[in-house]
């Protein structure tokens, strides 16, 4: 059976690995390279790796640490960050990765999505979208914001997520920024919304925090994988017992792995 | 030395990298010279089953005479499916039809694409699984399957069954990325080394 996934994120600022609270007040928590490794043998589905200051500081993600990683990693490895055009991501691909996660670049022009997809093939294009909440009740709806999460962009992420299905991206990963760093659970609505408007697998992201908030958000938000940064590398919850548990409540896990 | 045939589809340094690690030495190449000269050949790629015409000439007919030498041949994903007939995803084109059928679209009752960890359920006597559990996990990612034919030795489900390894004398097909899956997916890369 086709198992969901748990995917370990490391946000990496200058070639350390740091978790900020709703994309801000960011902490040390160690190295890129050695931590991949530790998740993988942890027992994560997948490594994404995302260099969170690239956009804005308009540097070029850090090659050397992607390389480092993808020597001794064996399970798909995906590099984000910064990426804004057809020569960024082959340089990210050079560099070992299998997949990249393209946001603002794409946003800004749709087109490099599909660029990507012919070179490398759609299965190794993520398309990452920051999803705020806007408004409520019957009037609830996610705008997308860009150049991480900072600057808004009047698109709705419904849309979005469709439109980028349609220019060739393999998956879509999906952020609430309302959750991002809070540890009180995956934003379902949004992710249900997004799932259900396209037919490439969905990764949710943003408030990971207990085991019961992945059997949520693979249950009532049917996302495909979910992401989680801080709880895997702040060692507060161990990938095994996650899985463990996520697979005694009837959630299918490559466990054990 | 193992030649990793290079046709522009994908990015083929994991599955070098996944050869260095299991101590066997590997080069990319486009040259059908070097392609002759292999003690055994990889045959990766991901993509259009488009992709498969830029083997059409010298590097075909250096991958169908190593075949006839016995040379051990693995397909990885479209390298496998192009040992079909054809596929569905360009009918136009023929494959090297060392396996009957043809690759077909996923049913619209399930996502497409097939996109992560599924078991393996092995299905025949097989070199290449040995030493791998029954029902190991294996990562996939893929939009075309390829039919279960006599030659298949390991079967998935997903929507159906379809030919997750495929074996037949010196010539092997993965459906999935052994350089991508974990300690079962570098077990079948030794096992392959050590044909």
């Amino acid at each position: 059976m086709l198992t969901k996934r748990i995917i370990a994120c490391l946000d990496v600022d200058a070639g350390r690995v740091v978790k900020g609270v709703q994309f801000s007040d960011l902490r040390d928590a160690g190295d890129p390279a050695e931590l991949a490794l530790t998740h993988g043998r942890a027992g994560a589905d997948e490594v994404v790796l995302l260099d969170i200051s690239a956009t804005y500081q308009n540097r070029a993600t850090l090659l050397d640490v992607v390389r480092r990683t993808a020597r001794q990693l064996f399970i798909p490895f995906t590099v984000g960050g910064g990426i804004r055009s057809l020569d960024d991501a082959a340089a990210v691909f050079d560099a070992g990765a299998d997949k990249v996660t393209v946001n603002s670049a794409a946003l800004a022009d749709p087109t490099l999505i599909g660029r990507i997809a012919h070179r490398y093939g759609s299965q190794a294009v993520i398309v990452a979208i920051d999803a705020l909440r806007i408004g409520n009740g019957n009037g609830l709806h996610f705008g997308v914001k860009a150049t991480g999460g900072r600057h808004a962009t009047g698109r709705d992420a419904v849309r979005w997520a469709s439109e980028a299905e349609q220019c060739g991206a393999g998956e879509i990963l999906l952020t609430s920024i309302d959750r991002d760093g809070m540890r009180d659970g995956f934003d379902c609505e949004l992710t249900r919304a997004v799932v259900n408007a396209v037919n490439i697998p969905v990764i949710a992201s943003g408030g990971a925090g207990a085991a019961q908030h992945f059997i949520d958000v693979f249950r009532d938000g049917l996302a495909d994988a979910a992401l989680a940064a801080s709880i895997f590398h702040l060692g507060i919850t161990p990938i095994g017992e996650l899985k463990e548990e996520l697979q005694t409540a009837g959630i299918p896990m490559r466990w054990p792995c | 030395m193992i030649a990793i045939v290079d046709y522009k589809a994908g990015n083929l340094a994991s599955v070098k990298k996944a050869f260095d690690h299991v101590g066997h030495e590997a080069a990319i190449t486009a040259d059908p010279a070097a392609i002759s000269r292999a003690d055994k050949i990889v045959l990766p790629g991901v993509g259009n089953f488009e992709a498969t015409t830029a083997l059409a000439g010298a590097l075909q007919e250096a991958v169908v005479d190593a075949i006839r030498r016995r040379v051990p041949l693995l397909g990885i994903c479209l390298g496998m499916q192009w040992m079909f007939d054809s596929s569905r995803e360009a009918p136009q084109l023929r494959g090297l039809g060392l396996f009957a059928g043809e690759c077909e679209k996923f049913p619209a009752a399930v996502k497409s694409p097939h996109v992560g960890w599924n078991q393996l359920q092995v299905a025949g006597a097989s070199r290449l699984l040995h030493r791998l559990p029954q029902d190991s996990f294996v990562y996939f990612t893929h939009s075309y399957r390829a039919p279960v034919v006599e030659a298949t030795v390991g079967k998935c489900e997903y929507g159906g069954a379809f030919s997750a390894v495929v074996e037949s004398g010196q010539v092997f097909g993965v459906q999935f990325h052994p350089e991508k899956s974990g300690t079962a997916g570098l077990q079948l890369l030794r096992n392959f080394c050590e044909l």
